[in-house]
C-alpha cells in the first residue's frame, strides 16, 4: 500500500492534475503543487519535460519546450522536490517519456523518487513486456508504482494482462488521440467507457486525455474512479497564472 | 543470423518498439502481417512488376573507370539515382503502398525532411489512388520549395510541422501523432530503417532488392557475387541497409558507412551519430542518438538534408557496436568537393547525401584488385541550388 492506494480507497471521485515541471517558470514547481493540494486536488502528475513528446498535443509539447528552455531537467526537478513531503500529503506521480529516465539511470531514478517521496511513475513509451523483463524488480525495490495506459483499440486480452500486473491505477486514455482538451465526449467514447466498465477489472481506472472542464470531468468519472486534467490546466496557468489555480479547480469540482 | 532482427524486434540491444499504448495495436497489426504479406507470391509479383515497369529496375551496376583509376581500386556504382523520382526511396514506398492496400488502409501518412521520401510517397499514392498526407518541418518547407510543389502536383497534402525545431524529427513526431489519432484507416509509410519494430526490418527488406541485384550483376562482371567492400552514406540508413542486406552474414564483404560530420564532428554543427550519439530512445526505437546529458534530443546539422537525422536505424547501431561496419564522418566541404569530382570524372551529378560516400575514398587505402561497390543513392538535381551557392556556379 502506498499513498496512491490510500487515495484510491477514498469515497467519491478523484481529480488529478497534470502540469509540466519548469513551466511557466523554472521554480514554479513547488508552488503549483502546494496550491493544487490547498485547492483540494486528490493527486498530482508532475510532467518531466521531453523534447519529443510523441503522445502529446501542442499545449503539452509547447509547455515542455518552454520548461527545457527555462533549464528544467531531471536533476533540477529532484532538487526542487527535495523536502516536498514535509508539506504535501497527497500522492505525487512523475509522468515522463522514457529517454530522460533512461539517461538518468532507471535504478537511480527510482531511488531518487523514493527519497523525495514520489509514489509512482507513468512512462507512456515504456512497453509492458520490456518493463517486466528489465525494470519491474527495481520499481518494487524502491516501492515505486508503475501505471500503464489503455486506449480504445487495446484488446480485451491485453487489458486483462495490464490489469493483472498494474499497481495503483490504470490510466484510461479516453480516445484514440493525443493529449488536449475537448468540449465533450462522443457516443463512441462513452460506449468504450461502458465496455471497459463491464470488464470488472481489479485495478481502478483514472481517465485522461480530452478531459478539460466540468462536463467532461463528470462524464469521465461516471465510468471511472477519477479523471486527469492536463492541457486545460496548463492553458489556464499560461493565461491566468498561479493565482488562478484555486478558481480553476473549483470550477471543475462544483 | 547475427545481423537480422530477433523475435522481439531487436538487433542485439538496439531496436524494439518504445511507443505509447495507443500505437500498440497499429504496430501489432503490422508485425503480425508484414512477413506473411511480403512472402506472398502474388504480392511479390505485384512488387517486382512495379519495380521493373514503373521504377525502372534493375538499376545498372556501372564500372566507374576514371574514379577507379584515381583511387586505385575497382569502383562500381549501383545506380539508384536512375530510379523513378531520383533515389532509392521509392523501392520502399512501392512495397509499403502494396502492403497498405492489402491491409485495407484508406489513407497514407509520411514524414519527410528534404522532401525525397515525401515525393516518393506522394508518387505511389497517386499511382494507387490513395489519399496522402505528408508531414514536413515548417523550416524545411521553406528550404525545399520544388519538392513541396512536386508533392502537391502529385495530389498530396503537405502539412507543416510547427512543433519543436520544425525539421525532420518534428515532422516524424507529427506523423506519429496523426497515426495515434487515426489508428484504423491509416498506414504510416516511414522512409528509413528507423522507428519502432517492425519498421526497420520491413524497410530494410524493401530496400534489399539493391544488394540482390548487385549479386547477379557482379557475378556477370567480375565472376564473383561478392565485392571486397560496400560503401554507403548513412542518415537513418535505408540505402545502406539495402546495399548491405544480402551481404550481412558474409563477413568477408567489408562494410563502410559514411555519415555527415557537418562542419566537423566537434564543431557543434554535426550529424555524426556514431561519434556523438549515445544509446537512447528516438521515434520508438532504442538506438544511438544525439542527445543532451538529460536525454533531450539534439537537432543535428548537415549541408545534406537527407543526412541530418539525430539517430541511426537500430540495425546500423548494432553493426557499429558489433564492429561489422566501420563508420566514417565526412564534412560538408569534403562532400561538396567530392560531388563536383564525381560529376567531372563520371558525368553523373550526385545528391549531396551520395557525395558523402565518395568523399571517403581519399581517406581509404584499397588494394588495386579490391572491388568496391558504392550505392549511388540519389541524383543531384534537387541539390542544384546548394551546389550553385557553394561553388558560385
Amino acid at each position: 500500500m502506498n499513498r496512491i492506494d490510500n487515495t484510491l480507497n477514498k469515497e467519491g471521485k478523484l481529480l488529478s492534475i497534470y502540469f509540466t515541471a519548469g513551466h511557466p517558470n523554472l521554480n514554479d514547481t513547488v508552488d503549483i503543487i502546494l496550491k493544487l493540494q490547498e485547492s483540494g486536488v486528490d493527486m498530482i502528475e508532475i510532467g518531466l519535460p521531453f523534447s519529443d513528446p510523441l503522445a502529446d498535443g501542442p499545449t503539452i509539447q509547447d509547455s515542455s519546450t518552454v520548461a527545457i528552455k527555462n533549464g528544467m531537467n531531471t536533476n533540477v526537478l529532484f532538487e526542487q522536490l527535495n523536502g516536498i513531503r514535509n508539506r504535501v500529503s497527497i500522492p505525487l506521480i512523475i509522468m515522463g517519456y522514457f529517454n530522460p529516465i533512461l539517461q538518468f539511470g532507471v535504478e537511480e531514478f527510482c531511488k531518487k523518487c523514493n527519497q523525495v517521496g514520489i509514489d509512482g511513475l507513468i512512462i507512456p513509451d515504456l512497453p509492458i513486456d520490456y518493463y517486466e523483463e528489465n525494470y519491474k524488480s527495481i520499481f518494487k525495490k524502491y516501492k515505486i508504482y508503475n501505471m500503464f495506459l489503455i486506449a480504445p483499440q487495446t484488446s480485451d486480452e491485453r487489458i486483462k494482462k495490464i490489469d493483472s500486473i498494474s499497481d495503483g491505477f490504470i490510466y484510461m486514455v479516453s480516445s484514440s488521440s493525443i493529449t488536449g482538451s475537448k468540449e465533450s465526449f462522443s457516443s463512441k467514447q462513452l460506449e468504450y467507457f461502458e465496455r471497459i466498465n463491464k470488464m470488472n477489472l481489479k485495478t481502478p481506472r483514472i481517465t485522461g486525455f480530452g478531459v478539460g472542464n466540468k462536463d467532461t470531468f463528470n462524464a469521465a468519472v461516471n465510468y471511472s474512479k477519477g479523471a486527469i486534467i492536463g492541457s486545460a490546466f496548463i492553458k489556464n496557468l499560461e493565461s491566468n497564472g498561479l493565482k488562478s489555480i484555486e478558481r480553476f479547480i473549483k470550477n471543475i469540482r462544483i | 543470423m547475427k545481423y537480422t532482427v530477433d523475435k522481439k524486434g531487436f538487433y542485439g540491444k538496439y531496436g524494439g518498439a518504445f511507443v505509447p499504448e495507443m500505437l500498440f495495436p497499429n504496430l501489432d497489426e503490422l508485425e503480425k502481417n508484414y512477413n506473411k504479406i511480403i512472402n506472398d507470391k502474388e504480392f511479390q509479383n505485384d512488387y517486382n512488376n512495379l519495380l521493373r515497369d514503373y521504377v525502372g529496375r534493375p538499376t545498372p551496376l556501372f564500372f566507374a573507370e576514371r574514379l577507379s583509376e584515381k583511387y586505385k581500386c575497382k569502383i562500381y556504382l549501383k545506380r539508384e539515382d536512375l530510379c523513378h523520382t531520383g533515389a532509392h526511396k521509392i523501392n520502399n514506398t512501392i512495397g509499403q503502398i502494396l502492403l497498405a492496400k492489402r491491409l485495407g488502409k484508406k489513407r497514407i501518412i509520411a514524414e519527410t525532411g528534404a522532401g525525397q521520401h515525401g515525393v516518393a510517397t506522394a508518387t505511389v499514392c497517386a499511382l494507387k489512388g490513395i489519399e496522402c498526407v505528408i508531414y514536413m518541418g515548417a523550416v524545411d518547407i521553406k528550404r525545399q520549395a520544388p519538392n513541396v510543389a512536386r508533392m502537391k502536383m502529385l495530389g498530396a497534402s503537405v502539412v507543416a510541422a510547427e512543433s519543436g525545431s520544425k525539421t525532420l524529427k518534428d515532422a516524424t513526431n507529427e506523423a506519429i501523432r496523426d497515426w495515434i489519432n487515426n489508428p484504423i484507416t491509416t498506414h504510416y509509410i516511414i522512409g528509413s530503417v528507423v522507428g519502432p519494430h517492425p519498421y526497420p526490418d520491413m524497410v530494410a527488406k524493401f530496400q534489399s532488392i539493391v544488394s540482390e541485384e548487385i549479386k547477379a550483376q557482379l557475378l556477370e562482371k567480375e565472376n564473383t557475387q561478392n565485392p571486397n567492400y560496400l560503401l554507403a552514406n548513412i542518415g537513418g540508413g535505408s540505402n545502406a541497409a539495402g546495399l548491405y542486406y544480402n551481404y550481412l552474414e558474409n563477413e568477408n564483404v567489408k562494410i563502410i558507412s559514411v555519415e555527415a560530420a557537418g562542419e566537423g564532428v566537434k564543431s557543434g554543427k554535426s550529424a555524426a551519430t556514431s561519434v556523438l550519439g549515445k544509446t537512447g530512445i528516438i521515434h520508438g526505437s532504442k538506438t544511438l542518438l544525439m542527445q543532451t546529458n538529460d536525454g533531450q534530443i539534439i537537432e543535428p546539422y548537415s549541408i545534406s538534408a537527407g543526412l541530418d537525422y539525430p539517430g541511426v536505424g537500430p540495425l546500423h547501431a548494432h553493426l557499429l557496436e558489433s564492429k561489422r561496419a566501420e563508420f566514417m564522418s565526412i564534412t560538408d566541404s569534403d562532400a561538396m568537393l567530392a560531388g563536383l569530382e564525381v560529376s567531372k570524372l563520371e558525368g553523373i551529378i550526385p545528391a549531396i547525401e551520395t557525395a558523402h560516400a565518395f568523399a571517403a575514398f581519399k581517406y581509404l587505402d584499397f588494394k588495386t584488385n579490391d572491388i568496391v561497390v558504392v550505392n549511388f543513392s540519389g541524383r543531384g538535381d534537387k541539390d542544384l541550388d546548394t551546389y550553385i551557392e557553394y561553388f558560385n556556379l
